[in-house]
């Protein structure tokens, strides 16, 4: 059950993230950085309110896992240049890790 | 980052741009699934841990080599539905930025700070130094076809 659970979530999650960054990524990465600082908001959410298995398969691993991405925030990096793109890197480790701290917070409330 | 390539030539400026085909979001949608059960099924087999959440590093240093390496395979180019479903569908669904913050923040709730700063850097550097590697394998005018499918969102 568990791995259809986060299948689930991250084809939305992923599919959620190409819709943001497909009509707001342009020379900066507009939606990538949001659905990055999102995920990371809402798992901090979901860790801290310590739900069930199956809800931390389906929105934490699945939906948060499939919204954010590495990948494409190491490949936007290299391709922004040294300044900008040590910019979008302090800028979106910095808000993820804040929301992921505030998200926390709010789910132990 | 560091190396005297030039900034890639921005290959989207369309303000309304038209919404990605049916396909195209199947293609996400399918690759996601897989490469989120995929990333799941790795944390099960080898759990991050208290320390060094070295599967997770893993998860996105191989994720982020793999999507710099997508541009040069012309298959992938000739596909947009390829292109998406491979890079932000499996390799998007199998790395993550939410469970790294959330163990960054983890790591210094507990008092760790140099672990946890030594891992978020870690990661950061690591997957910068892949897709650079990677990159210089192939050339602009492939890197923006592919960037222009959306292959990189």
């Amino acid at each position: 059950m568990t791995p259809l659970l986060v299948a689930l979530g991250a084809a939305v999650g992923a599919t959620l993230r190409f819709w943001v960054g497909h009509h707001l990524d342009d020379r900066w990465p507009t939606g990538t950085l949001l659905v990055n600082v999102a995920g990371s908001f809402v798992l901090g959410l979901v860790v801290g309110a310590s739900p069930s298995e199956s809800a931390v398969a389906l929105v934490g691993t699945g939906l948060c896992g499939g919204l954010t991405t590495y990948s494409a925030f190491a490949v936007q990096t290299r391709d922004l240049g040294p300044a900008r793109g040590a910019a979008y890197a302090i800028v979106t480790v910095g808000l993820a890790l804040a929301a992921s701290a505030l998200g926390f917070l709010v789910g132990q409330a | 980052m560091a190396g005297p390539r030039p900034r890639q030539p921005a290959t989207k400026r369309f303000v309304n741009r038209p919404a990605p085909t049916p396909t195209v979001l199947l293609a996400v949608a399918l690759g996601g699934a897989l490469g989120g059960t995929l990333r799941w099924w790795l944390g099960d087999l080898a759990p991050d841990g208290t320390g060094f959440p070295w599967t997770t590093f893993a998860i996105n240093v191989s994720g982020s080599l793999a999507l710099a390496l997508l541009p040069l395979v012309a298959m992938v180019r000739a596909r947009p539905a390829l292109a998406v479903g491979l890079g932000p569908g499996l390799l998007g669904g199998y790395t993550t930025l939410s469970t790294y913050a959330e163990q960054g923040r983890g790591l210094l709730a507990d008092g760790r700070p140099v672990l946890a700063a030594a891992y978020l850097a870690g990661t950061l550097a690591a997957c910068l130094v892949a897709v650079t590697l990677a990159g210089r394998l192939s050339n602009r005018a492939w890197r923006a076809e592919f960037a222009s499918e959306d292959g990189n969102e």
